[in-house]
């Protein structure tokens, strides 16, 4: 076990290193810099300007340099200003990440919580009326465009109903939980609708394999209750497939939910590094994404041992 | 406790969820817009959003007012020859400089009663000829050879160039010596990094206008409270809030729920959109349409060999009707333009040539150009090419999307088989137009200031290329000798009654010419609540905000 995990952690810093190249080679080929989009605006601009300007943001040395500049900044714990925002990239990031953070945690937590009893509720009834009904919804949930479920909230809960407000993350001068929470409704509503219409698919499929199996039937022969059967048995068969789902989502919770985000004008990671890569701010677009790609790759490791504590006949030794 | 507790608990935690919903007070003004400041430092980087926010909180010297004329807002009068308050240089290469006389407004002070003075005028001086600081505006610095301080409020600045907008510095943006020096001094490269306006921007001392930044959150608000130390006439307001919504869809929805007041023209709804709400919520709001200095055309790559025949480019003018276009597209709110002359510019004319839909002269222009020889509906020259152009803009943006549909209907109808091609405004601004890879055609939009010579535009010193750092504006390739002397001369004659003929020998060269397929000028939709009044937009590149102290709250409001 050790072994495998060292393997991993050591997998997964080579992988961030190839990452970093990578990221920063794609917005570095992206056609048009920051200075160049200034000279096309600005038309006092000299070409002797340009080149300063570019200069002085380390835009006119070949990208291999400018990747190994960042690399060995960053590695000695300089990770820079964010050229969009003027700031050093923890400042910018730490609150960003926070909101995401807040955003996605409660909107995953929520999904799971309407995701696992429905998607039972539909296995235990296949092809019947629940089963169904669970289905069109769930449905329903994954098929809207997000930006239309929420403008679609937005306009029930805000302008018709005037109950919550239409966007941002916070009132201004309000610090209050009661008063962040008002604004979180409408984004993680949405959210939540959408993702949990992902997940009861697959709580209902696992469910389905699971109560398939020679232990339910055993189970049932043996004359248990079916709450006793789906909670005792079946549902811990289910689990590797939550892990599995929600392993994949954890990377969410910090790259956050673009269009979300947008139509609610809250401030979270999605818009953030969005914006870097549009805006070419390397250092910001850098580190949101390596982190974004950290917590992915570290979540993975961790379902990955999940699953040899939840099935013995995994095995890591290989 | 029981199961009624939770059910009490619950219901009581959403009712004060709900309840907080409240309206915007009377005192606040919340306006939103779709662009956030990447800096508030007033002279580095330029964008609209920042421009809009500094019109409340950092008066310029000199700027156009709504009313197109050069005034004052930091100095007390405007220099000029007639009162001695400007004088011509003249230098031993025979060229003319101004050196211009400016007294700061004796009432003026920063927003921690530190008085304005020639010190900070001198400071930004420094900031703006300094090599590493990477100013946004750092030409008119440069041509700035000489400041000469008279007392704490008297300046004279000699400008290397004499010009008839020598009374002007809109770009000279004061900085407060007093605050920023020491953070400039510790090392001029990182200044831009680390300049008080951006990692204290609620220091009261930076404020120099009506209102001051009380608090904020980076991408999403800039709230601004009254400045104590104002010296002009009082706003209305105590508070204004300016939200960055960028999804137009959301900026609609939170104007109608009630979250902002109004939306900034220029950085706000479509005009197409805005013609749909106001068709929708009309009776609620206030929509005011300006038209303003922004121009929309086509240029031509005039290095296209099709292009380059004058006939081809007054058929491709005579075979679109920009009337019914912008009648159908922007309910008529937008004027068809014939030059890139706004009608509101006093050097303006009409006396130009007009083109109007005319299918049957674009046909025989198209037949005289040698395109006679018509296939699948498509004309071809002698050689069996086809007259096949390419349009580019930028993609995502709906107006001119659906311009470029029109147009291309529109010229099939004269046997031009348009082809559409889009990108990325980043990819089409900082990489095909300024290095002229566009291979026919480009539309997007030119926004200028009042009398804007069109040095960078039209010259053929300024076309874009790899020897100049593709820098210049001159997309098209566009050479005329006498247009090059037409701008050389109007830069430099300062009498404007001299300098109109000049304008309208200009115009009509360019219509004439046709190095552009002018389409029109665009309005900016503006929407406002009922119940204000005074708000001014301007049309040109000066913020509405700058006249924040008129904005009031109607009587009957």
């Amino acid at each position: 076990m050790a072994g495998y995990l060292v393997r991993r952690l050591v997998e997964t810093l080579l992988l961030l290193l190839v990452m970093s190249f990578l990221i920063y080679g794609l917005i570095g080929l992206m056609p048009g810099d920051p200075i160049d989009l200034m000279v096309s605006a600005d038309p006092n601009l000299t070409a002797a300007d340009a080149q300063r300007l570019k200069a002085l943001q380390g835009l006119d040395v070949p990208l291999p340099q400018r990747y190994w500049r960042w690399l060995m900044a960053t590695l000695s714990g300089d990770l820079g200003y964010s050229r969009l925002y003027a700031r050093p990239v923890l400042e910018v990031l730490g609150p960003r990440l926070l909101n995401t953070l807040l955003l996605m945690g409660t909107s995953l937590v929520l999904a799971l919580a309407i995701a696992v009893p429905a998607g039972i509720l539909a296995a235990l009834d296949p092809r019947g009326p629940v089963d169904n009904t669970i289905n069109l919804l769930a449905f329903a949930g994954f098929s809207m465009p997000s930006f239309w479920l929420g403008l679609l909230l937005i306009i029930l809960f805000s302008v018709q109903l005037g109950w919550l407000p239409a966007g941002g993350s916070a009132s201004i001068g309000e610090s209050g939980l009661l008063d962040r929470l008002r604004y979180l409704i409408l984004p993680v509503l949405t959210l939540t609708l959408l993702t949990a219409g992902t997940f009861i698919r697959f709580v209902r499929a696992a469910m389905l394999e699971a109560l398939r199996e020679d232990f339910i039937r055993t189970a049932r022969v043996k004359g248990l209750s079916t709450t006793s059967v789906v909670i005792r048995h079946a549902l811990p068969h289910t689990a590797l497939a939550l892990i599995t789902i929600t392993a994949l989502h954890v990377g969410s919770l910090f790259s956050g939910a673009l269009v979300v985000e947008t139509i609610f004008a809250y401030l979270g990671m999605g818009k953030l590094i969005y914006d870097a890569v549009i805006g070419n701010d390397y250092n910001l677009a850098l580190v949101a994404l390596l982190l974004a790609t950290l917590v992915t790759l570290l979540a993975n490791l961790l379902a990955d041992l999940a699953y040899g504590w939840l099935d013995p006949r995994i095995d890591y030794g290989g | 406790m029981g199961r009624s507790w939770y059910v009490t608990i619950l219901a009581c935690s959403v009712a004060l969820l709900l309840a907080g919903a409240a309206r915007a007070a009377p005192d606040r003004l919340t306006i939103g817009m779709t662009q956030y400041p990447a800096t508030l430092n007033p002279n580095i980087d330029s964008m609209a959003a920042k421009s809009y926010v500094l019109g409340f909180t950092h008066q310029p010297f000199t700027q156009f007012d709504a009313e197109w004329n050069l005034r004052c807002h930091l100095c007390t009068d405007l220099p000029s020859l007639e009162a001695g308050t400007a004088e011509i240089v003249e230098r031993d290469d025979g060229t003319q400089g101004v050196r211009t006389t400016y007294t700061i407004d004796p009432e003026a002070r920063w927003g921690d009663g530190t008085p304005v003075t020639t010190a900070d005028v001198a400071f930004t001086l420094e900031v703006g000829k300094h090599p590493d600081t990477g100013v946004s505006n750092a030409e008119m610095y440069r041509r700035i050879v000489d400041l000469e301080i008279v007392d704490d409020r008297t300046f004279i600045l000699e400008d290397e160039k004499l010009g008839f907008l020598y009374p002007s510095i809109n770009d000279f943006r004061l900085l407060p010596a007093h605050l920023e020096r020491p953070v400039f001094e510790a090392d001029p490269k990182t200044y831009r990094n680390r300049t008080l306006f951006d990692t204290d921007p609620t220091n009261p001392g930076l404020a120099l206008g009506p209102y001051r930044v009380a608090s904020l959150d980076s991408g999403g608000f800039i709230a601004l409270e009254r400045n104590p130390e104002w010296w002009g006439e009082p706003p209305a307001f105590d508070e204004i809030v300016i939200r960055t919504i960028e999804n137009t869809a959301a900026l609609e929805a939170n104007l109608l729920s009630g979250e902002i007041d109004m939306v900034e023209g220029s950085l706000g709804l479509s005009l197409d959109q805005a013609i749909a709400f106001e068709a929708r919520h009309g009776d609620r709001f206030q929509l005011f349409y300006k038209p303003g200095l922004i121009y929309e055309h086509i240029d031509f790559n005039l290095d296209n060999p099709i292009l380059a025949d004058l006939r081809v480019r007054q058929a491709l003018i005579q075979g679109i009707d920009r009337e019914a276009l912008s009648e159908q597209l922007f309910g008529g709110r937008q004027a068809v333009a014939q030059t890139f002359v706004n009608p509101l510019d006093w050097v303006y004319t009409s006396d130009v040539p007009s083109y109007h839909e005319d299918l049957e002269e674009a046909g025989a222009l198209l037949d005289a150009a040698g395109w006679t020889e018509w296939r699948d509906g498509v004309r071809h020259n002698a050689a069996g090419e086809p007259l096949r152009l390419t349009l580019m803009t930028t993609s995502g943006n709906r107006s001119r999307e659906l311009v470029q549909q029109v147009l291309q209907s529109m010229w099939r109808r004269i046997g031009v088989d348009l082809r559409i091609q889009n990108e990325p405004a980043r990819v089409f601004f900082g990489e095909t137009m300024r290095q002229r890879r566009y291979p026919a055609l480009a539309m997007y939009a030119w926004i200028s200031s009042p009398e804007n010579v069109p040095r960078t535009t039209l010259h053929s010193n300024e076309i874009p290329s790899a020897e100049n750092s593709w820098t210049g504006q001159n997309t098209p390739g566009f050479k005329n000798a006498r247009m090059d002397e037409l701008i050389d001369e109007i830069e430099i004659t300062l009498d404007r009654d001299e300098r109109a003929p000049l304008w309208h020998e200009l115009q009509r060269i360019y219509a004439t010419e046709l190095p552009v397929l002018p389409l029109y000028y665009r309005a900016d939709p503006h929407i406002w609540p009922l119940w204000l009044e005074g708000v001014e937009p301007t049309g040109h590149l000066a913020p509405a905000s700058l006249g924040v102290e008129n904005w009031r709250v109607r009587d009957d409001g």
